[in-house]
């Protein structure tokens, strides 16, 4: 079994302020994933604001550099101080998808020149008929057409549209791996399940990887096959998205299982955590603890 | 219970503008008809530029050109005091505003002055319209943070000082210190955790149940009506399409619509594929004709191109614009199918 | 653009103002491009006839007929400030573009030089090169010392909107997709800062050729190539106000106010009306 990304012991620390009162921020610490090239999934990372789960996702595309460990992409460190050739190379492999769709294209540009952009530079085309054809081919798979989307500007599609667009561009180069930072957040309640479905059906009819960054349980418990919970830095709980989802095991997984709105009781009004949930929770955050392994296959933090 | 606070009647508020000499008008309310009781949770759901902002705009009467109200009334009827925001005059408008009417805004660093204390702010909210000063004052704002679980030293700091759950536990102290009948809250929870927002959400139903004021509480997030509300109202580019009891718009919807958002919501122990909605909302600019949502719907015949549907009574309590209402099944099953 | 540029003269009475008198002042300095007499050759006419059917704007003590010397000197003037306006706008472009895309040391470095620029007293420095190139102080030469000194401000002004575009989705969408760093700055950033490109450029107009009227009223140009600055300086060496010529000085002075006024009104309105049409499109449609 081959290794496609490896994120081995990953922290990252922020400093923060002037000379005078300097703040450092632990926003990543000690993380370790793993995603193998044979099998493709839809791998979630589960945080609130402050959890390090965008840091995480800005590593792994190395828009930022770890402060300690190491991240590789098929054996190679992921990083931007490279040559311009093995950062393309990379970004050929590596795509992202952005949270607001409606700033992920230049307002003042047409969006098909961004598609045409990375055909070109990615799939070294130039003749107008392939860079169509890739272009269209993309498009088609998240169920768009160039015809479409072709010579419009941002501002005349939806928030679903621009989405999908958004993700036809990153499929171009046929990356076997897409880190997609809340890619639904933002769109629509009517048009956010079908990119959440399409995110599924690249999985399922292309092969490929998705690293899928959200706070929504319920979303990541529909699409994913296995996620990690981060707690300010920490992973908490990791292990296979069905398995941790029905029965969450550390204290921080439950009480945001807990916190989930579930329409099953609708119009009863019930809206009460159970405080000493809250509190056992939040007393862990700041420790240390360390990850060790349950025979159904999942790690959780334990504190002794 | 079953008085009437609020009665909006055919209500048509357009934003009409003139830009550069082209005339344009977008029709954001679009002939809503509505009543809110007395010591309810009225949930207000609807998608982006659906025309929920305008809407409970008018109702705050916070109507500002280039919106205009074209028809209807927005009536209130407080305790001896009956307001129709329609045609107030700006100093009726003030009298009611806090003592009788107020607002949760989404973003509480925009309501709280960065460099101001919470305290200084509590007395320029609420000093007036509560007529108290010194002592008794005090007393009622002190007593008000200890319901909402506010320590009192919070009035001494900044807004930058607290966490943006605190932050939003006093922007609600400060729409409710004055016990308003009637709170408007738009979107309060959006941009907190799940964790927090839990919090906040129960503690906006607490303090609406020992007050017993009405609640107009505005979010796309259907799971967040599917907790808070005691009816839910469904808005689809400028129109009502459907509302109703809380569990019989989650457990039976009688609109396409309604039933589409419903079912697309995921649940944690349900794996089952979850149906897109295709197409996108219509512009208010250029709405389609008959039923706005028959573009979209898989229940779409030739009348509801034509014709605009009305709200028709369904079943007890429950209104629906749909002439198929009858043939809306809810799209998934619920997993716990009892029935109020 | 031809859209906007309509509507602009339609609904915007400053615009409409600003650009009919720019448009009276190009077109009369362009009409010395058919001008039958040399400008830079004295006494072809009689001396200091007042405003009359024959001279127009009557003719100075020199004997020159002011009509088509304004027209020449008016069109070095604006040719001068237009290239001031052009060099110093390349080099502010390039120069907030950079930096605040780039940042780190590329940033540090440029800003800190920007800050010398800043610094500078840039009259005496004038002076001081007049005094070392004497005769060889020709209008570009003087062009091109004025637009090394009229970019950093505005290069500033370029680098802050450069850094909150740098954070902008879009930005890393576009890196993403293969563009490479200069692809991003010019077209993805550059239409952003074209609005502050088009209103500096009328701001820095006015600025050097006020700047040049002085220095030429003083002396301290090439006083044989004529200019609106070099026609006052004459008009002065001949105390013309005292000797009754005042037309000398009267419509030079009003052309160059005219020539203000316009370019400040030009710049202010489309400072305030970046693009109508593509915010109309954006409320909607």
């Amino acid at each position: 079994m081959s290794t496609l990304l490896e994120v081995r012991n990953v922290s990252k620390r922020f400093t923060m302020g002037g000379l005078l009162s300097r703040k450092t921020v632990d926003a990543v610490q000690d993380a370790s994933l793993t995603l193998s090239a044979e099998t493709p999934e839809i791998f979630t990372i589960i945080g609130e604001s402050g959890s390090g789960k965008t840091t995480l996702a800005r590593m792994i595309l190395g828009l930022e550099l770890p402060t300690s460990g190491e991240i590789s992409f098929r054996g190679k460190t992921v990083s931007h101080r490279v040559s311009r050739q093995e950062r393309l190379d990379f970004m050929a492999n590596v795509q992202p998808v952005f949270q607001n769709p409606f700033e992920a294209f230049n307002p003042l540009k047409r969006i098909d020149r961004y598609l045409e952009s990375t055909a070109r530079r990615f799939l070294k085309l130039s003749a107008r008929d392939d860079l169509d054809g890739a272009m269209d081919g993309a498009l088609q798979k998240v169920g768009l057409s160039l015809a479409e989307v072709k010579g419009r500007y941002p501002h005349e599609m939806s928030g679903g549209q621009l989405q999908r667009a958004a993700i036809a561009r990153a499929l171009i180069p046929n990356p076997p791996l897409l880190v997609a930072d809340e890619p639904v957040s933002m769109v629509d309640a009517s048009l956010r399940m079908s990119i959440v479905n399409l995110l599924k059906s690249l999985r399922d009819d292309l092969g490929v990887s998705v690293i899928y960054i959200t706070h929504d349980l319920a979303t990541a418990y529909y699409i994913s096959n296995r996620l990690i919970i981060m707690q300010r830095g920490r992973i908490v709980e990791m292990g296979d998205a069905r398995t941790v989802l029905d029965n969450p095991e550390h204290p921080y997984s439950r009480l945001l299982k807990a916190s989930v709105l579930s329409t099953e009781d609708a119009g009863s009004g019930k809206l009460a955590t159970d405080p000493a949930m809250v509190k056992l929770a939040g007393e862990l955050s700041g420790t240390a603890g360390r990850l060790i392994d349950r025979p159904d296959g999942r790690m959780v933090r334990v504190y002794s | 219970m079953t008085e009437d606070l609020l009665k909006v009647d055919g209500l048509k508020a357009y934003y009409q503008m003139n830009y550069f000499g082209i005339e344009r008008e977008v029709r954001a309310v679009d002939d809503i008809t509505m009543t809110i009781r007395k010591n309810e949770i009225y949930g207000i759901a609807g998608e982006s530029s659906s025309g929920k902002t305008s809407f409970i705009k008018v109702l705050a009467a916070a109507i500002r050109p280039p919106m205009r109200i074209i028809a209807g009334s927005v009536k209130y009827d407080f305790k001896g005091l009956s307001v129709d925001v329609a045609d107030a005059s700006p100093e009726q408008i003030e009298a009611i505003r806090w003592r009788h009417l107020s607002y949760i805004m989404q973003g509480s660093m925009s309501v709280l002055n960065p460099v101001r204390r919470i305290g200084k702010t509590f007395e320029d909210f609420a000093m007036r319209p509560l007529g108290l000063s010194g002592a008794a004052y005090r007393e009622r704002v002190l007593n008000h943070l200890e319901r909402l679980k506010l320590r009192p030293d919070v009035l001494r700091a900044y807004p930058h000082e607290l966490s943006g759950g605190m932050r939003q536990r006093v922007t609600i102290g400060l729409a409710t210190v004055c016990h308003p009948e009637f709170v408007i809250a738009d979107e309060p929870t959006t941009a907190l955790d799940v964790v927090v927002q839990k919090e906040v959400l129960g503690l906006i139903r607490e303090i609406q149940q020992d007050m017993g004021s009405s609640v107009v509480f505005v979010t796309h997030d259907m799971s967040v009506h599917a907790n808070m509300t005691d009816r839910v109202g469904i808005i689809y580019a400028g129109r009502l399409v459907e509302e109703g009891p809380t569990r019989q718009m989650f457990f039976a919807p009688k609109h396409p619509y309604t039933a589409h958002l419903v079912a697309s919501l995921p649940r944690i122990g349900d794996t089952t594929q979850r149906p897109a909605l295709e197409g996108r909302p219509p512009s208010l600019a250029n709405p389609p004709s008959g039923c706005r949502f028959h573009p979209r719907c898989p229940l779409a015949i030739d009348k509801c191109k034509a014709e605009v549907p009305p709200l028709m009574t369904v079943a007890n309590d429950h209104r629906s614009a749909c002439w198929r209402w009858q043939d809306v099944e809810p799209l998934v099953a619920p997993q716990k199918a009892v029935m109020a | 653009m031809f859209a906007v540029f309509r509507d602009l003269i339609r609904y915007n009475i400053e615009f409409a103002i600003g650009l009919m008198l720019v448009s009276v002042v190009v077109i009369f300095a362009s009409l010395s491009f058919f001008s039958p007499v040399d400008p830079s050759l004295i006494y072809t006419t009689i001396p200091d006839q007042p405003p009359s059917w024959q001279y127009w704007f009557g003719t100075n003590s020199r004997g020159q007929d002011m009509f088509w010397q304004l027209s020449t000197a008016l069109r070095n003037s604006l040719t001068f400030g237009i290239i001031v306006a052009v060099i110093s706008r390349v080099i502010s472009i390039t120069v907030g573009l950079l930096s605040g895309y780039v940042g780190g040391w590329v940033d540090r470095g440029l800003m800190f030089v920007n800050d010398i620029f800043v610094a500078v007293p840039i009259f005496p420095v004038l002076v001081l090169f007049y005094f070392v190139l004497r005769n060889n102080m020709d209008s570009l030469t003087l062009a091109l010392i004025m637009a090394c000194f009229g970019w950093p401000f505005d290069a500033r002004l370029i680098r802050s909107v450069a850094l909150g575009l740098k954070h902008r989705e879009f930005t890393r969408h576009a890196v993403f997709a293969g563009m490479s760093t200069r692809k991003v700055l010019l077209e993805e950033h550059l239409p952003y800062v074209m609005p502050i490109v088009f209103a500096t450029f009328m701001n820095n107009m006015l600025w050097s050729i006020g700047l040049e009227v002085t220095l030429a009223v003083l002396g301290f140009t090439n006083i044989n190539n004529p200019t609106i600055g070099t026609v006052l300086y004459w008009a002065n060496s001949h105390s013309a106000m005292v000797v009754g010529v005042w037309w000398w000085i009267v419509i030079p002075v009003i052309l160059i106010v005219m020539t203000f006024i316009g370019l400040f009104l030009l710049a202010m309105s489309m400072n305030e009306y970046i693009d109508p049409r593509s915010r109309l499109r954006r409320m909607g449609a």
